[in-house]
């Protein structure tokens, strides 16, 4: 119990420095951008979503920092993140709703596919200790140091503009609507396929030597030991002795990476022209579109710590030490 | 403070192996031990090339990184631009070598800051206890947490001409806390043991214990800390500068791929946007080295863990196999323990 209380209160605590950390950047801003805009749009937008944006930005000079801090917390649960100046004075948070899913998806399922082939391919390695399996670690090596824009570029270069095999940008055909039948799922996966394999090849390298530097730790224990000398076979002893035990500090690794990996993804949306988050935040840096962008880092942060606790939840599956504490 | 300078007391930190007289010299060898070996002597020897290119880079480089020459637009690499022209013929060669010392000393910078960060943070975290250490260990994670990158666009976006230093800060700002994790870790290991009871129990008092006693003991970490931040923050750098957050005025390989994409550089002007990319791997590439030889010296089961099923797959085994494998004919003549003992002695 009291490993999950203290997961709780961390998660808790990460939540309210991420939103605090949103509430103070744009009043360290210089000037005042968005009072400047407000006035040149005075009369298209509403009075109630003036306020909004006044809150959020700290625009109530009349209002001490403390009830700012109130209204804006209010503003928060009532799920108001204001109006988007780019997109037409649309609400921020329909804009974020229709990107959200896209980077989700590509890197949610780039991540787990390179989570598993990294951790799989680590262990073998380090079953295989002193083979020639060992070269794999300096090429993966490359390929994580490769920026992943770059790689993007040039992946688009070879395979869509060169062999055209597949498309270079969006997610799905110009000129379709999303709708959940078989062909538009396809077009999304013909889609994905670039970015998703980029992202795979570049975070690759990191699970590989991370698993492989832990796997020959592990096989020195004696437990280890014991399970050959019993004569198990040795694809039980590497998966259930060595591999599971070997994976654990892979998985909170994971969890503590994620920040760094949606950092990268954000890049790889603007190379592929991907709908997501990422791209999203990067057009609303171009149009200074303030609201947005404190919109998104928001929510791109509680995104991860989402995807924290999953991670925690797994970790909580796998080792039953955590859960024995209860006890 | 008159404490001795850190390398003279690293000495009780290193195993005593050898009963050579101590010079300064044996002891500096001693502080760059962690460097002693393959992986990261070619690692430094690369970083070592990019260094020098950066320090030198005006002399080195053949045109200024901005001549243009109109004669000569989006030419193919040949022996007077060895690396071709870009859209308004500059010298793609002279770009890279400028944009060298951008890339390095951004890293370098903030590679630094963290260091300092993660030092104060993660020592003082795992030397403490109780509610003092559980926040600093929060803070920690905190940082850990919240995506970097986003926050650097939106921080960067702010300011019209953001300086060196405010991106260097910038990137250790949001770098410095895996640093501080695992500082925290070896710290709490290393205040339980021996000696740092007997110093605490002669009073030496708090800072000697820490900056005398403590940190000779987390040199390694620390540079690999160092090292592991400086990637990020090349990577950082470069990737804010392919967005165009950063301003166009700081060259580097960044501000290359960045002039490259807008210019239409993709697919065809391989010779604009390769090498960028190429260097960037490349520096990566060998701090990465540095800090695989580090890894090794800390655990040098890493290395042995290698040579040791190496040789005993000479001698007819098999590691993976189950232990009761009968052992070889060829093996049975040689009786000693296989492999072990060897791999133990040499580190």
């Amino acid at each position: 119990m009291r490993f999950f209380l203290r997961r709780t209160a961390f998660y808790a605590f990460t939540a309210w420095a991420a939103i605090t950390i949103n509430f103070f950047l744009p009043r360290m801003m210089k000037g005042d951008p968005v009072s400047a805009y407000l006035q040149k749009n005075q009369g298209r937008i509403s009075p109630e979503a003036i306020d909004s944006l006044r809150t959020l930005f700290g625009l109530d000079s009349t209002k001490s920092l403390f009830e700012q801090y109130i209204d804006y917390w209010q503003l928060l649960f009532s799920g108001d993140l204001g109006r988007s100046f780019s997109k037409g004075l649309a609400p921020v948070t329909d804009v974020i709703a229709s990107a959200i899913p896209w980077t989700v998806g590509l890197v949610g399922i780039a991540t787990v596919i390179s989570f598993v082939v990294g951790t799989s391919i680590g262990a073998y390695i380090g079953w295989r200790r002193g083979s020639k399996a060992d070269g794999i670690v300096p090429v993966a090596t490359f390929f994580s140091t490769v920026p992943y824009f770059w790689m993007g570029l040039i992946a688009i270069a070879i395979f869509s503009t060169t062999l055209g095999w597949f498309p270079a940008s969006h997610a799905y055909d110009k000129g379709t609507q999303p709708s959940f039948t078989l062909e538009f799922a396809g077009q999304v996966i013909q889609h994905g396929f670039l970015p998703a394999l980029t992202l795979v090849i570049g975070s690759l390298g990191g699970w590989i030597l991370g698993m492989r530097n832990m796997m020959i730790t592990v096989l020195d224990e004696d437990y280890v030991t014991v399970a050959q000398a019993k004569g198990l076979k040795p694809s039980r002893v590497l998966v259930n002795y060595a591999a599971r035990n070997a994976s654990l500090p892979q998985l909170s690794s994971f969890a503590m990476s994620l920040g760094f990996i949606v950092g990268g993804t954000l890049v790889m949306e603007l190379v592929f022209s991907y709908p997501g988050a990422g791209k999203l935040l990067l057009d609303a840096t171009t149009a200074k579109d303030y609201p947005l962008m404190q919109g998104l880092f928001l929510v791109i942060t509680l995104t991860v710590l989402v995807a924290n606790i999953l991670a925690d939840v797994a970790y909580a599956i796998l080792d039953p030490r955590t859960r024995q504490m209860e006890a | 403070m008159t404490f001795p300078n850190p390398v003279a007391v690293a000495a009780p930190a290193a195993p005593p192996v050898h009963t050579r007289k101590r010079t300064t010299l044996s002891r500096l060898g001693q502080t760059f031990a962690m460097f002693r070996n393959g992986k990261s002597l070619a690692g430094l020897a690369i970083l070592g090339f990019f260094v020098l290119i950066a320090i030198f880079g005006d002399w080195i480089a053949p045109y200024g990184p901005l001549d243009k020459d109109f004669q000569a637009l989006r030419q193919a690499p040949s022996w007077v631009h060895w690396l071709g022209t870009t859209h308004m013929g500059e010298d793609v060669l002279s770009q890279l070598i400028y944009g060298t010392r951008g890339v390095l000393v951004v890293g370098f910078t903030a590679g630094v800051i963290a260091t300092i960060i993660a030092v104060a943070i993660g020592v003082t975290a795992g030397y403490v206890t109780g509610w003092r250490s559980e926040s600093l260990s929060a803070l920690t994670n905190v940082f850990l947490v919240i995506p970097g990158l986003p926050l650097i666009i939106i921080i960067a976006s702010q300011y019209e001409n953001p300086s060196l230093l405010l991106i260097s800060s910038v990137l250790a700002i949001t770098g410095w806390a895996w640093g501080g994790r695992v500082l925290r870790a070896q710290t709490m290991s290393l205040r339980n043991r021996d000696f740092i009871q007997a110093a605490r129990a002669n009073g030496e008092p708090l800072y000697r214990i820490i900056a005398v006693e403590m940190l000779p003991n987390l040199t390694a970490i620390i540079a690999s800390s160092f090292v592991g931040t400086v990637i990020a923050a090349v990577l950082g750098l470069t990737t804010l500068a392919f967005i165009g957050v950063i301003p166009i005025t700081n060259l580097n390989w960044g501000t290359i791929l960045f002039w490259a994409q807008q210019n239409g550089a993709f697919p065809d002007f391989w010779w604009w946007y390769v090498p960028a990319g190429l260097c960037i791997a490349l520096l990566g590439m060998a701090l990465s080295l540095i800090n695989f030889g580090i890894d090794e010296y800390v655990n040098p089961r890493l290395r042995s863990a290698g040579e040791r099923a190496r040789a005993m797959r000479k001698k007819g085994f098999v590691l993976s196999d189950s232990v009761t494998a009968v052992r070889p004919r060829a093996a049975a003549k040689n009786p000693s323990d296989p492999g072990a003992t060897d791999a133990s002695t040499k580190h």
